[in-house]
């Protein structure tokens, strides 16, 4: 979408450059932000196809443990609360910065970050645990849409860490060009979107018996 | 469910703009619950999650099992989308781009599993 030219928007533009709002595009919506949901859209369809993959193939494990042998709800369930507190402290990260309390802001990114990285440290977890149970990658058609779904997941919430991290060390050395609080909310809304996709595993691949 | 709001009405000075309506909501961005609001709905989604996992040592029938689980993972997203990534509060525009892409990928993907007769089983 091209952004407008005439200099009235671009006055009105620059007056709300610090508060977010009114953004001189054709829409009146910030770009960046447009093309984020737009990305988070298309991201359904990708996660959409690996649900609906590992659907399919989850009763084929012929000779090897069964996805109800193989859980450990427990471990899941807990899991799953940390990633979900993980959205709580990232939205409260998005607030401070819209408050432009950057300190407080620093400080819920990095708790989110570190909830994040425990998500994925108990996946690894329970992962291991899968394969010395005799489910590798390459063991079955269940075994290969498991570990491709729950992986897939996995590396999206890792590189929502790692723009987490990066995103506190630019704040701490003011390297953010422009709007801060938008830059928060982009990273906050893929974060989000990393924690409903887990909502739908947990309950369609966890919680519902094969 | 706390539906408070800290809405900035200080921003709504676009008149000269085309879409007068599109400029207005635009101004309204960055607002959403408090911070207490957002716990208030953590707790929400918190306890949903124990009702999940809850269900699932219930031994219930089948299809009321399915039900209720699916039922509390709709609510569960919606909640997120709606309260934490703030679809409720922003520009409509953002609303139809993220659901196209939802709504899209569910009707492609239960088209998909039907021609496998995934659901033919049940």
């Amino acid at each position: 979408m091209a952004d407008t030219a005439t200099p009235e928007i671009a006055v009105h533009a620059d007056a709300h450059a610090d508060h977010g709002a009114g953004h001189a595009t054709s829409t009146g919506l910030s770009n960046n932000k447009l093309a984020m949901w737009m990305f988070l859209g298309s991201e359904c369809l990708l996660f959409g196809g690996l649900i609906s993959t590992y659907m399919l193939y989850r009763g084929r494990h012929d000779g090897s443990p069964s996805p109800s042998q193989l859980y450990n709800l427990p471990l899941t369930s807990v899991s799953s609360f940390v990633l979900l507190m993980s959205s709580l402290t990232m939205v409260l990260a998005v607030s401070a910065a819209q408050r432009e309390d950057e300190r407080t802001c620093s400080t819920w990114l990095t708790v989110t970050a570190l909830l994040g990285a425990t998500f994925v440290g108990a996946q690894v977890f329970e992962f291991t645990e899968f394969y010395h149970e005799g489910l590798g990658f390459t063991t079955n058609l269940f075994g290969s849409s498991f570990y491709t779904l729950t992986g897939f997941h996995g590396v999206h919430v890792t590189v929502g860490i790692i723009m987490l991290m990066a995103l506190v060390g630019m704040l701490n050395r003011g390297k953010i060009p422009g709007n801060r609080a938008e830059v928060v909310e982009m990273i906050g809304l893929y974060w989000h979107f990393v924690d409903i996709v887990w909502i739908v595993i947990f309950t369609l691949v966890y919680l519902i018996p094969s | 469910m706390s539906t408070e709001t800290t809405v900035d009405h200080s921003h709504n000075d676009h008149d000269s703009h085309d879409d007068a309506h599109v400029s207005h909501t635009a101004s309204k961005h960055g607002h959403g619950l408090t911070d207490l609001g957002y716990v208030k709905v953590a707790i929400i989604l918190a306890v949903m999650t124990g009702a999940e996992v809850t269900l699932t040592y219930m031994h219930l029938p089948g299809g009321v099992f399915m039900a209720l689980l699916l039922t509390l993972m709709v609510l569960k997203f919606w909640t997120v989308v709606s309260f934490f990534m703030h679809l409720r509060f922003d520009n409509r525009i953002f609303t139809w781009l993220f659901y196209t892409g939802l709504i899209l990928a569910v009707c492609v993907y239960v088209i998909a599993l039907s021609t496998f007769q995934f659901f033919a089983s049940s």
